[in-house]
């Protein structure tokens, strides 16, 4: 089979991507699958003349590899979803930038809404006919302080038989405007791919640029970075549980999370100065290290919050009232979890053992990584203690990570990127694996920058834990997975 | 029942003390900026060149920064020579006019309070429609904050309603997308009058990082009469409710 094998953040040659026929693209990328690969992402690149070139990457978590390869198409070709459903988001997406046709897909909707495109908002909807069926259409703009998303529900009563998510609001043009940067806006545009995973996507950028000079950053520039991920994985976690406490009207846990959750962003503060960690990691490394008695008390501060945390989120799991809301809410089944490419917490919730700080690290989490455990139910209940063992594993961490940070310089400067390359840069943010790609061009810019948050693939697993149930339970198993518009829509 | 009691004991009262107190900010908190335009060199422009939004501007009278376009990342004050940029820690940066958002040696934001009219109709509450309209969901963090133990917007009234309806005004974050602009311009419309429009973020502001994307309206100037504008990106809590009790003339 033709691949180019590489790895987390090692770039490869351009030149080095096989380029093959389209039937043996799809044959070979197929066989991967089978073998056990994983669709890591599939995507357009602008191609020769009128060509659209079509990468697709598979992932191999057990070797820590990463497969790439490639083929020209133009107007059509055989779609991969049929036999590969976890590639049927990226055909639609595919669809929608370059125009091309992925022959044989279910259904080639709207992804963003791009200029130039539709009107957001006009394009057919998948709908149940038939007596007694109604639709209730929600969004973009909703009730509470949320970003915005058009919300479909095809009901039976009071029964959801089908969710659909149309999005795009967000679309601002990230993506576009990375192309041919490095530049003095690169990083703070990476920061805000989405606000509340400012250190993931930063992690992400900044990974990726260093691969492709060749560099990497000091052990300790590495621990601070780690420092930086686990705070935002444990701030959202936290914040995600005491939304859902809130959702079930629960409120003394949903007060307390929400209050530990800004402890925790203010410690980000202290160590940085934002509370989202705005402008800490940095090319090269981070932009201020952290003294030696800054980091014991952080770590007291940390043990403090652990122990508060604990204590409200216990009262989640002692509640009957509570776990009579969560238990057997919004299933994802394991096969629909594996087949659709899910990934992060909600993925583990469902049993998938999978995470890149374990699977596919770079140099972050190469020397050591929290304790990983999945779940098996899927359901709202999973989700949510799914949430609060990752706290619980990274508080541990942390602990660690803090007591021996290493040594090295935490800043240093990076030389000009490699021209006519290509690089996958990796990082496990706290919904899960986001993924940023990069191809540079002759002079070592930017020529292609593509962003994968974890929503881009999850939205979907939100529409199939909604089939059967009850309409009121959205908002629980919206918030269970509670994924990102911005991330998705770039 | 008993947990939940104890727990609440254990949890404590955590409300802060701001505005009667100090707000607490931590030692790096980046806030108002000063500037020293007398340090300037001639021809020097190496703060408006390392500036990733444009906010910067060296005018007749000297070096002038729109903390409307700022996203407080300080790559200006890394890149002055003669440090005559600094970023204080003062949280005070709503104003009410779009210009005094431009900070000179001797320009600074400041908020007028409402009329009197106007604030004896809201009585002691405000509630506000927030509208994302494109952005990071960064300020929405900050937003959904406000409403928190700790921050406790309701004390002082203030509490987004999930109607506009219900709303006596509007708060907007996000640079305006091509396709949120409709549905913010409805959501507008459908407030009673009289409402206030308040700008939260560099986004809503000017576009921020994403202005002059032709995906995006460059924020609200110019599609809303704005009443508040709060910058950051995202702007603290601490610097929301500042403007918005500065607004009620409550401060």
């Amino acid at each position: 089979m033709a691949f180019a094998i590489t790895s987390n953040a090692i770039p490869l040659p351009i030149a080095a991507v096989p380029v093959v026929e389209v039937d043996a693209f799809r044959r070979d990328v197929l066989t991967a699958i089978v073998a056990g690969g994983r669709l890591l992402l599939l995507i357009g690149l602008p191609g020769d003349g009128r060509a659209t070139r079509l990468l697709a990457a598979i992932a191999d978590d057990a070797r820590g590899a990463i497969a790439v390869c490639s083929t020209d198409v133009t107007d059509a070709y055989p779609a991969l979803t049929p036999d590969c459903p976890s590639a049927h988001y990226f055909e639609r997406e595919i669809a929608e930038q370059y125009g091309i046709e992925p022959e044989g897909h279910p259904w080639l909707k709207p992804v963003r809404f791009p200029l130039g495109g539709p009107t957001i908002g006009e394009a057919d909807f998948y709908s149940v006919a038939g007596s007694e069926i109604h639709e209730v259409a929600v969004g973009p703009v909703h009730a509470g302080v949320i970003e915005p998303g058009h919300f479909r529900f095809n009901c039976h009563g009071e029964r959801v038989i089908h969710l659909e998510i149309s999005l795009g609001y967000q679309h601002r043009g990230v993506e576009r405007a990375l192309r041919g940067g490095p530049d003095r806006r690169s990083l703070y545009l990476a920061e805000t791919v989405a606000g509340d995973t400012t250190a993931g996507h930063a992690t992400a950028y900044c990974q990726l640029f260093e691969g492709l000079a060749e560099r990497e950053c000091s052990a300790r520039a590495n621990a601070l970075r780690v420092i930086a991920l686990e705070l935002e994985r444990i701030a959202n976690h936290i914040g995600d549980l005491g939304a859902l406490a809130g959702d079930v009207g629960f409120l003394p846990a949903a007060s307390y999370c929400g209050r530990l959750r800004g402890d925790v962003l203010n410690l980000t503060a202290e160590l940085n100065g934002s509370r989202l960690g705005r402008g800490w990691i940095r090319p090269g490394g981070i932009a201020r290290d952290i003294g030696s008695d800054e980091l014991r008390e952080l770590k007291r501060r940390l043990s403090d919050a652990g122990r508060n945390m604990r204590n409200a989120v216990d009262l989640l799991w002692k509640s009957s009232s509570v776990r009579a809301r969560f238990e057997n809410t919004g299933v994802l089944r394991h096969e629909a979890a594996a087949d659709l490419g899910i990934v992060g917490p909600a993925a583990r919730a469902s049993g998938i053992d999978r995470d890149t700080r374990r699977d596919l690290p770079a140099a972050l989490y190469r020397a050591r990584h929290p304790t990983i455990t999945v779940g098996d139910n899927g359901d709202v209940f999973a989700r949510a203690l799914q949430r609060w063992r990752e706290i619980e594993h990274s508080l541990g961490f942390l602990a660690d990570v803090l007591d021996d940070p290493g040594s090295g310089t935490t800043a240093s400067a990076i030389p000009s990127l490699a021209p006519d390359a290509v690089i996958l840069s990796l990082v496990e943010g706290w919904r899960g694996e986001i993924v940023h790609l990069a191809v540079t061009d002759a002079a070592g810019h930017f020529a292609h920058y593509k962003i994968l948050d974890p929503s881009f693939r999850n939205w979907f697993a939100l529409a199939f834990a909604m089939r059967g149930q009850p309409i009121m339970d959205f908002p629980l198993c919206n918030k269970s997975f509670n994924l990102s518009y911005c991330g998705h829509d770039l | 029942m008993f947990k939940t009691l104890l727990a609440r004991a254990r949890q404590g009262y955590r409300t802060a003390g701001f505005p009667a107190e100090e707000p607490g900010l931590p030692a790096l908190f980046r806030g108002r900026p000063e500037l020293d335009p007398t340090k300037c060199t001639d021809g020097c422009r190496q703060c408006v060149d390392a500036c990733p939004t444009g906010a910067l501007r060296v005018a007749e009278a000297g070096v002038e920064l729109d903390i409307g376009r700022c996203i407080f990342c300080e790559e200006c004050v890394a890149a002055c020579p003669e440090g005559a940029i600094a970023f204080t820690r003062d949280w005070r940066v709503a104003a009410s006019r779009r210009e005094d958002l431009i900070v000179t040696d001797d320009n600074r934001p400041r908020v007028d309070a409402l009329g009197r009219e106007l604030r004896r109709l809201l009585g002691r509450s405000l509630r506000l429609r927030q509208v994302s309209a494109g952005g990071c969901n960064g300020c929405e963090v900050e937003v959904n904050a406000l409403g928190n133990v700790v921050f406790d917007g309701s004390r002082f009234g203030i509490e987004f309603v999930a109607s506009p309806r219900h709303a006596d005004g509007i708060l907007v974050t996000g640079p305006v997308t091509a396709n949120m602009k409709q549905a913010l311009l409805i959501t507008y419309e459908a407030v009673a009058e009289p409402k206030l429009v308040i700008a939260a973020g560099a986004c809503a502001i000017s576009g921020g990082l994403y202005r002059s994307h032709p995906e995006v309206s460059d924020g609200i100037e110019g599609l809303l009469p704005v009443d508040l504008y709060i910058p950051g990106c995202p702007p603290h809590p601490i610097t929301m409710l500042d403007g918005l009790l500065r607004l009620l003339g409550r401060l």
